[in-house]
C-alpha cells in the first residue's frame, strides 16, 4: 500500500492534468447515464400508442433523438479528453520513474552492480516501469470512473424498480470479487512463466553465445534435452493460465445472460400488471449493458493494482538503496594531485564475504610504476578497483597526496584516477566517440596521438571509414586485443596523473605490446602507474614489483631485488623462462 | 507488455526489422498448417464451439425481443382491455381474474425464462470449450515450432554464428515465436469478432431489411474514418516502438558499460543524452495519445447517429398490423448497434498485430529454411574408438569465398603426440583445429582430414567430436552448478570421476574453497568466479570424459604462471596415449612438444621439434627470439 502511495505521489506531480482527467471522467459519466433513458422513452413514445391502437406522431421523437445525439457528442468529447490524460498523465510518470532509476542506478557503486546483473535492473526499467505507469491509467484515473458509474447506475435501477434493481446489481458484486481473486490467481501464474520464460532466455542465450563449445563436445543432444525441459513447462503453465482465463470469463458473460433473463422474466410481468412500462423494461436491459463494464473491468483494475504493488517495491528498493560509496557532504575536489598513494592497513571484503585484502600497506611515489602479481584470487583488481573508490576498504585507509581519498569529491578523484580495465568494454558508436569517452572536449589531434600511442593508428586509418567506423554491439567486430588497445587509448587521452593498467595487455601479441611500453614510457613520466599483469616481460621494469597472495602481500621490491630473494617472484620468473620439460620434472618430484 | 523487448539488442538492429508486410502471407499459413495439423480434432472443435457461443450471443437481444412482442405486449394488452372493460362496468379489478386472465402468458413467460436459462448455459460451456481449445492448439503450435527452430539452429555450422548476432537468433526464437503467440491469441479474437458481426449483420437484416440497411448507413463513415485513422495511428504507433528500444539499448549498453562510465565520469552526459532519448518516447506517446483516443468521439457519435436512425425509421415503419415492426423490434435494434462497433473496432486495431505476426512468421522459416551445414551423409556410421592418428591431405579452406585462410595444409600427426601448432596473428592456427572438430565443413573437393584413416565427413559427426576435447582461449562456462558445468553433456560421468578431473587440473582447491563446493551455481557465463578460475572449470571439462584427441587453444592465456604449470604437469600425465594439439603464443608451453609446426598465412613453413627449428633458424627460432628478447634484455 505505501508503495501505491508513493506511486501517486509522483503522479500528483501533474496535478492538473490528473484534475482535469476527473473532471472529464464526471463529465462523460453525466452524459452516459442519461442515454439508456432516453432509448427507454422513444421506445415508450412509440410503443404506447401503439398499444393504445393509435399511430405513432415521429416528431414527439424529434426532441428525444436531438439529445441522444447531443449527450452522445459530449459523452465522445469528454471521453477523448479523459483518455488522452489518463494516458498522457501515465506517460509523465513512467518518464519521471524512468530517468531517477536510471540516474539512480548509474551512480551506485560497483558492489551494488555485482549484486544486481543488467538484465534484471533492465527488467525493472522495462516491466515494472510499465506496469506502474497502467496503473496510473487503469487505477488512478479508471477506477474511480468505473466505480462511480457502477454506483450511480445501481442507484438508478434501484430507484426506477427496486426489486428488480436489486435483482440485477445484487450479485454484480459478486462477480467482480469472483473475477479478481481469478486474476490474483491468473498473475501469479503469469508471472510463473515470465520467470520460465526467463530461463528459457537463458539456455537459449548461453547456447548460441557458446556454440563454439556446444559443438566443440558435440553436446547439440544434451542441449536440446535442456531446451525442451523448459519449453513444455513454459507451455503448460501457459495452458493453465488461458484456462484459467477462459473459465472466468465464460462465467461472466453467463452471469449477464442470467441477469437478462431475470429482468425480462421478472419485468415481463411487472409491465403486465402495469408497475412498468414497456420502455422502462427496456431501459433496464440498456443499463445492465451499462454496469456489465465496470464489471467486467474489476478484475483489470485488480490486477493492474496489484501488478503496480509489486512492481512498484521493487521498483523503490533499488531507488531507496544507498550507494556504499557516498561522497561526504563536506567533499573537496582533488587538484592536480602530485600522484602520491599510499595504502594504510587497508582491509577489504566483498558484501560481507570472505576478506579478500587483509592489512594491505602499499606505498607508490609520485611518478612510480608500480606493478602488481600473483595468482588469480590474489586481490589484485580488488586493489586497482579500490583507488578510485569503485569499493569502499572495509577497514584501513587510502591516501591520496596524504589525505584519505574519501575527503574528495567522486567526480574530482576519478578524474585524477584513469583505469583501463580487465574486462574492455566499449560502446555502440564510433571509434572515434569512444575513444572520446571520458573527454568529449578532447581534439582530434589529442585522439590521434592516444591511438597512436596504443598503437591502433595503423589499423583505424586502414579503416574505409577510418575513426568514424562504428562498432558492433560493445565492440563485437573488433578483436580481443583491439578492443583492449581502444581501452587503452581512452584511458591515455584522460592525461590522468594516477594511471592503473588492470592486465590491460594480455590479449595483446608480445610485438604490440612491446610497442606500446615503448611509446608509453614517454606519456608515463611523471605519472603515477599500476600494473596489474601476468606476463613478466610486462612488469619487469616497474619500480616496485608487489606479489600478493590470498589477499596479503608477500613480497615486494624491484625485478632484480626480487630475484635475488628466490622466493616466489623468482619462481614465477623461472616458470616463464624455462623449458617447460625442464620444469615439470622439477615440480613433479 | 510486449514494448521494447526485441530493444535489448541494438537499437540499429531494431530499425531494420520493423519493417510492414501484408496481414495475409499465405506461404506463412501454409508452412505452419503441418504444424497444426496434430491438432486437427481440437481446432474443429473449437470452431464449432465458436459457431454456436455466436449464436447464443447474438440471440440475446432477439429472445429479448421477442418476450417483449409476444407474451409481455399480450399480457399488457389483455391488462389493459380488462382493466378498461373493468372500469366501464364500474367495477373494481379483480386480481385473481386478471391473474387467470394472464397466467397463459406468464406460462410462455416462462417458457422464455427456461430458454434463456438454456441459452446462458449453452453460451458458458461453449465459450470456455472455444477459448481453452484454442489455447492448447495455440500453444501446441508453438511448443513444436520453438522446438524444431532451435533444433535447426543447433544443425547450423559455427560460420553461421560467426555472422550472426546473438540478438538477432534470440529474437528470432523469442520475439518472433512470441509475435506468433499474439497471432494464436489474435485469430481466435478476431474469427469471435468477425462472426458475431456477421451474426449481427444478419440479425438486423433478418428482422427488417429496410431498417437494418437504414441503420448500417453509418458503416461506410466509419470505415472510412478507420482506414485513414489508420494510416496515421499505425505510423505513430510504430514510432513508438522504435522510441522505447533506443531508450531501452541506452539504458542496456550504458549500465552493463557502468563501471567505464563510473571510472571516465560520463554520468552527467549520459543522463542528459539518456533524458533526450527518453522525452522523445515521452512525445511519441503522447501523439500516439491523440489517435487512440481520437476514435472515441467517432464511435460514440456514430452509435448514436445510428440508434437515432433506427429510432426515426423504426418509429414510423412500427405498428401492429400485418408486415408492420413491433416494438420490441426498436429495443433488439439499440442493443445490436450497441454491440456492433466494437468488433469493428478491435479488428481494425488487430491489423497491425496481424502485420507483424506475418513478418515474424516469414523471418522464422526464412530461418528454417536455411539449409543445416553440419549434417552427416546419409550412410554415416559411428566413428570407431580413436587412435589418434590425424592427417591433413592438402586441406584448403575459407570462411569468406575469395579469401584463402588454409592453402592447402598437409600435416600428419601420430597417435599419443603432442603437436605444437604455432605461427603470426592470422596464420590459420585456429582454423585447424575449428575444421578438424568440424565446426565449419570442409567440401571434399577442397582435401580431406583423416583420423585413424578415416575421412571425418564419412561418420556422424557426434561420434568423432564426442571423443575429442577441447579448451577455448575464452572460458565459456554454462549458467548451473561446478559440478554440471564439469560434467557438462558427459552426464554419465560419476560425481567422484569430476571430482577427480578436477583435482588433476588444480581446480579442487579453489572450488573447496566456494561457499557451496561443488554445488555453487554459477551465474551468467560464470561471472562469479574470476577469468583464471573459469578457465581451471573448463579444462576439467575437457579432460572428465577422457576424450582420445585435446585440443587447447590458447588455452592458459587467461592463467598466470604458476596455476599454467600445475596444468601442464598434470596434462603430461593426462596426454600420455592420446594426441593433443596445442595453440599457444607462451613459449615455454611449446618447447616441450614432440612435433612443432609453423604456419604462416595458411601453410605450414616450417615443422620439426624445438631444436630443429632453433638449429634451422627461420620464421620459429625469429618468433621464439621476439618473445623472449623483452626479459632477455634486462
Amino acid at each position: 500500500m505505501q508503495h501505491i502511495l508513493r506511486i501517486i505521489k509522483i503522479a500528483l506531480r501533474y496535478k492538473y492534468r490528473l484534475a482535469f482527467a476527473y473532471l472529464s471522467t464526471i463529465g462523460a459519466i453525466a452524459a452516459y447515464i442519461f442515454l439508456p433513458k432516453l432509448f427507454g422513452q422513444a421506445i415508450d413514445s412509440v410503443a404506447e400508442p401503439i398499444l393504445a391502437g393509435g399511430k405513432v406522431e415521429t416528431e414527439i421523437l424529434y426532441p428525444c433523438i436531438l439529445i441522444i445525439l447531443g449527450l452522445s457528442v459530449i459523452r465522445g468529447g469528454m471521453s477523448y479528453f479523459q483518455t488522452y490524460l489518463a494516458e498522457t498523465l501515465s506517460q509523465y510518470v513512467s518518464y519521471d520513474l524512468r530517468n531517477s532509476f536510471y540516474d539512480h542506478v548509474q551512480h551506485q557503486s560497483f558492489a551494488f552492480h555485482d549484486r544486481h546483473h543488467t538484465g534484471n535492473l533492465m527488467s525493472r526499467a522495462i516491466t515494472d516501469v510499465e506496469n506502474i505507469r497502467m496503473f496510473i491509467n487503469m487505477g488512478l484515473v479508471r477506477a474511480p470512473y468505473f466505480i462511480a458509474l457502477f454506483l450511480i447506475v445501481a442507484a438508478i435501477l434501484i430507484s426506477m424498480n427496486w426489486k428488480l434493481g436489486l435483482l440485477s446489481a445484487s450479485f454484480m458484486p459478486i462477480v467482480a470479487i469472483y473475477t479478481s481473486s481469478v486474476r490474483l490467481k491468473m498473475r501469479a501464474l503469469w508471472l510463473l512463466v515470465q520467470q520460465k520464460m526467463a530461463e528459457l532466455s537463458i539456455i537459449l542465450q548461453e547456447n548460441f553465445s557458446g556454440q563454439r563449445v556446444v559443438k566443440a563436445f558435440a553436446s547439440e543432444h544434451h542441449e536440446e534435452d535442456k531446451f525442451e525441459v523448459k519449453n513444455s513447462e513454459v507451455s503448460n503453465i501457459y495452458v493453465e493460465a488461458e484456462k484459467l482465463r477462459a473459465s472466468s470469463m465464460s462465467f461472466m458473460l453467463f452471469t449477464f445472460m442470467v441477469a437478462m433473463a431475470l429482468i425480462i422474466w421478472y419485468g415481463g410481468r411487472q409491465v403486465m400488471n402495469g408497475t412498468m412500462t414497456p420502455g422502462e423494461l427496456a431501459a433496464f436491459v440498456f443499463y445492465l449493458q451499462i454496469l456489465a463494464l465496470p464489471v467486467r473491468m474489476a478484475g483489470w483494475v485488480v490486477n493492474a493494482y496489484a501488478r503496480a504493488a509489486s512492481a512498484g517495491e521493487r521498483m523503490f528498493e533499488i531507488l531507496d538503496a544507498p550507494s556504499p560509496v557516498e561522497e561526504r557532504s563536506n567533499a573537496v575536489e582533488l587538484e592536480n594531485p602530485q600522484g602520491h598513494v599510499k595504502f594504510e592497513n587497508v582491509s577489504f571484503a566483498y558484501d560481507g564475504g570472505k576478506p579478500v585484502l587483509r592489512n594491505i600497506n602499499l606505498e607508490a611515489k609520485p611518478g612510480e610504476i608500480v606493478a602488481l602479481v600473483g595468482p588469480p584470487g590474489s586481490g589484485k583488481s580488488t586493489i586497482a578497483n579500490l583507488l578510485p573508490r569503485f569499493y569502499d576498504v572495509s577497514a584501513g585507509v587510502i591516501k591520496v597526496d596524504g589525505i584519505d581519498l574519501r575527503e574528495f569529491t567522486l567526480q574530482s578523484l576519478r578524474k585524477n584516477i584513469g583505469m583501463v580495465q580487465q574486462e574492455v568494454f566499449l560502446f555502440t558508436t564510433t571509434l572515434k566517440e569512444n575513444i572520446k569517452y571520458g573527454k568529449e572536449n578532447a581534439s582530434d589531434e589529442q585522439m590521434e596521438n592516444a591511438s597512436s600511442i596504443a598503437q591502433l593508428s595503423d589499423f583505424i586509418e586502414g579503416l574505409e571509414e577510418g575513426y568514424d567506423t562504428y562498432v558492433g554491439e560493445r565492440g563485437s567486430t573488433l578483436s580481443g586485443g583491439q578492443r583492449q588497445r581502444m581501452s587503452i587509448a581512452r584511458a591515455i587521452l584522460l592525461d590522468p596523473p594516477i594511471l592503473i593498467l588492470d592486465d590491460s595487455t594480455s590479449s595483446v601479441d608480445a610485438n604490440t605490446e612491446d610497442k606500446i611500453k615503448a611509446a608509453m614510457d614517454n606519456s608515463m613520466e611523471g605519472r603515477t602507474t599500476f600494473i596489474i599483469a601476468n606476463r613478466l616481460s610486462t612488469v619487469h621494469r616497474a619500480d616496485k614489483i608487489v606479489v600478493l597472495k590470498d589477499g596479503r602481500i608477500i613480497e615486494e621490491g624491484s625485478h632484480d631485488e626480487l630475484l635475488e630473494k628466490g622466493g616466489i617472484y623468482n619462481e614465477i620468473y623461472e616458470l616463464q623462462l624455462r623449458p617447460q620439460d625442464e620444469l615439470s620434472s622439477e615440480v613433479s618430484k | 507488455m510486449n514494448l521494447g523487448l526485441g530493444g535489448m539488442s541494438a537499437s540499429r538492429g531494431q530499425a531494420d526489422e520493423e519493417f510492414f508486410g501484408s496481414a495475409y502471407d499465405q506461404k506463412v499459413i501454409l508452412r505452419l498448417l503441418p504444424y497444426i495439423k496434430p491438432f486437427m480434432p481440437l481446432v474443429i472443435a473449437s470452431f464449432v464451439s465458436m459457431l454456436i457461443y455466436t449464436f447464443t450471443l447474438v440471440a440475446v437481444p432477439w429472445l429479448i425481443q421477442w418476450g417483449i412482442d409476444n407474451p409481455i405486449r399480450d399480457g399488457l394488452q389483455t391488462a389493459t382491455d380488462y382493466k378498461a372493460s373493468a372500469s366501464q362496468a364500474g367495477e373494481e379489478t379483480n386480481l385473481t381474474q386478471l391473474k387467470e386472465l394472464l397466467s397463459p402468458h406468464i406460462k410462455i413467460l416462462n417458457i422464455l425464462f427456461v430458454v434463456f436459462i438454456i441459452n446462458a448455459f449453452t453460451n458458458w460451456g461453449t465459450n470456455y470449450l472455444q477459448q481453452y481449445a484454442m489455447q492448447r492448439v495455440g500453444q501446441g503450435v508453438l511448443y513444436r515450432l520453438r522446438r524444431a527452430l532451435f533444433g535447426h539452429v543447433q544443425k547450423q555450422s559455427l560460420s553461421y554464428f560467426d555472422k550472426t548476432e546473438v540478438g538477432r537468433l534470440m529474437s528470432r526464437v523469442q520475439g518472433d515465436v512470441g509475435q506468433l503467440q499474439e497471432f494464436a491469441a489474435l485469430v481466435v479474437m478476431s474469427l469471435g469478432e468477425l462472426l458475431s458481426l456477421v451474426g449481427i449483420v444478419i440479425a438486423l437484416l433478418v428482422m427488417d431489411l429496410e431498417l437494418g440497411l437504414i441503420t448500417m448507413a453509418v458503416l461506410p463513415v466509419l470505415m472510412t474514418i478507420m482506414v485513414i485513422w489508420q494510416k496515421y495511428a499505425k505510423r505513430s504507433f510504430s514510432e513508438i516502438r522504435t522510441r522505447i528500444a533506443i531508450v531501452n539499448a541506452a539504458f542496456n549498453e550504458n549500465i552493463s558499460g557502468v563501471r567505464v562510465v563510473q571510472s571516465l565520469n560520463r554520468q552527467q552526459r549520459n543522463l542528459e543524452i539518456f533524458d533526450e532519448k527518453n522525452i522523445a518516447h515521452r512525445w511519441s506517446n503522447v501523439i500516439a495519445g491523440r489517435y487512440a483516443a481520437g476514435l472515441l468521439p467517432a464511435v460514440d457519435i456514430l452509435t448514436a447517429v445510428a440508434i437515432g436512425l433506427a429510432l426515426y425509421f423504426g418509429s414510423k415503419l412500427v405498428g401492429l398490423e400485418e408486415g408492420q415492426l413491433l416494438p420490441g423490434v426498436l429495443v433488439a435494434f439499440v442493443m445490436y448497434v450497441q454491440r456492433f462497433f466494437d468488433p469493428i473496432r478491435n479488428l481494425t486495431q488487430q491489423y497491425t498485430q496481424l502485420q507483424r505476426s506475418m513478418a515474424s512468421g516469414a523471418r522464422i522459416f526464412d530461418l528454417m529454411d536455411r539449409e543445416p551445414e553440419l549434417i552427416d551423409i546419409e550412410d554415416a556410421i559411428d566413428m570407431p574408438e580413436i587412435k589418434g592418428n590425424i592427417e591433413f591431405k592438402n586441406v584448403r579452406f575459407k570462411y569468406v569465398e575469395g579469401e584463402d585462410v588454409l592453402k592447402g595444409i598437409n600435416l600428419t600427426m601420430n597417435a599419443g603426440e603432442t603437436v605444437a601448432v604455432v605461427g603470426p596473428t592470422g596464420a590459420g592456427k585456429t582454423s585447424i583445429v575449428s575444421i578438424l572438430s568440424r565446426f565449419y565443413p570442409v567440401k571434399r573437393e577442397e582435401g580431406a582430414i583423416l583420423i585413424d584413416g578415416i575421412d571425418i565427413r564419412d561418420v556422424k559427426r557426434a561420434s568423432v567430436v564426442s571423443q575429442m576435447s577441447m579448451v577455448l582461449q575464452e572460458p565459456y562456462l554454462f549458467s548451473g552448478t561446478v559440478m554440471e558445468n564439469i560434467k557438462y553433456n558427459h552426464v554419465h560421468v560419476t560425481d567422484a570421476k569430476a571430482i577427480s578431473s578436477a583435482k588433476v587440473v588444480g581446480a579442487h582447491e579453489f572450488i573447496m574453497q566456494l561457499e557451496g563446493g561443488y554445488d555453487t551455481f554459477l551465474s551468467e557465463r560464470g561471472a562469479n568466479i574470476s577469468l583464471g578460475q573459469r578457465q581451471l572449470i573448463s579444462f576439467a571439462r575437457a579432460i572428465v570424459d577422457d576424450p582420445k584427441i585435446l585440443i587447447l587453444d590458447e588455452a592458459t592465456a587467461s592463467i598466470d604462471s604458476h596455476t599454467e604449470l600445475v596444468i601442464q604437469t598434470a596434462l603430461r600425465k593426462l596426454l600420455e596415449g592420446r594426441t593433443a594439439i596445442v595453440i599457444a603464443h607462451r613459449l615455454s608451453t611449446i618447447r616441450g612438444a614432440d612435433k612443432i609446426v609453423v604456419l604462416e598465412s595458411g601453410e605450414v613453413a616450417e615443422e620439426g621439434n624445438h631444436q630443429e627449428l632453433m638449429d634451422k633458424d627461420g620464421l620459429y627460432a625469429h618468433l621464439y627470439n621476439m618473445n623472449f628478447q623483452s626479459i632477455e634484455d634486462l
